[in-house]
């Protein structure tokens, strides 16, 4: 078992164009430290120095990862994690 | 070049009219890889701001998963403007992340003059190009 990884379109060039991978990982601070060392450069794509990027929702199974524990989430084998860029602008 | 039909034209300004002066935003589904969109998805502006907006990340998430349990991708993503012209902000230069889709962008900072305009942005190169109206 393992946990799978649903990656958006505009980071399939990490992963040879997979749209899920596995990873594994306590936390998902743990999983995407675990997706960078199969995928290098997935990684800073996701987080930066002050943790999730804004311009990125994760999700673990059905919820928004920022509703739940952030980064420290605890995920385990059988969940799904899906990444998706966050869609947003305005006018400045 | 957009080709997309008169109705989804319609619908999109329709949209912006409705949450005018906030700003509207949406996407339009298509079969992957076809580039013709088809299914009309009106999104809730989370931050119902007349200078901003987010797709809600929970409808986000289902709106996306639909689309790939049905084999689809967005074609186009929209938003409008609502007092300044339908040209691509920095802000949503930086956030365009959809390599495949068409942006649209609706102006209805003037009633007598609505703009509907499509873009390409790639690595945050902005390129302006045709919109063409074909039979639905």
């Amino acid at each position: 078992m393992a946990i799978e990884v649903r990656i958006p379109t505009i980071l399939r060039t990490y992963t040879d164009g997979a749209k899920s991978v596995n990873a594994a990982g306590a936390t998902l601070s743990d999983l995407i430290g675990d997706l960078e060392s199969r995928h290098p450069g997935l990684k800073e794509r996701i987080v930066d120095d002050s943790g999730l990027r804004r311009f990125v929702n994760v999700y673990l199974n059905d919820e928004d990862v920022r509703f739940l524990g952030g980064l420290d989430t605890p995920v385990a084998d059988g969940d799904t994690v899906t990444v998706l860029p966050a869609v947003a602008g305005g006018k400045r | 070049m957009l080709s997309i039909s008169q109705e989804l034209v319609d619908k999109i300004i329709a949209h912006a009219w409705a949450d005018h002066p906030d700003e509207a935003c949406g996407v339009i589904a298509g079969s992957v890889g076809s580039d013709r969109p088809e299914r009309f998805i009106p999104m809730e502006n989370a931050e119902r701001s007349p200078t901003f907006y987010r797709f809600d990340s929970m409808e986000q998430f289902r709106v996306w998963r639909e689309m790939d349990d049905r084999d689809e991708e967005p074609v186009v993503v929209y938003h409008s403007h609502t007092s300044t012209e339908a040209y691509p902000s920095r802000t949503d230069i930086s956030y365009a992340s959809e390599p495949n889709a068409h942006y649209v962008l609706v102006s209805t900072a003037d009633p007598d003059n609505v703009q509907f305009r499509s873009f390409r942005v790639l690595d945050g190169v902005v390129t302006e190009e045709k919109v063409e109206i074909v039979q639905a």
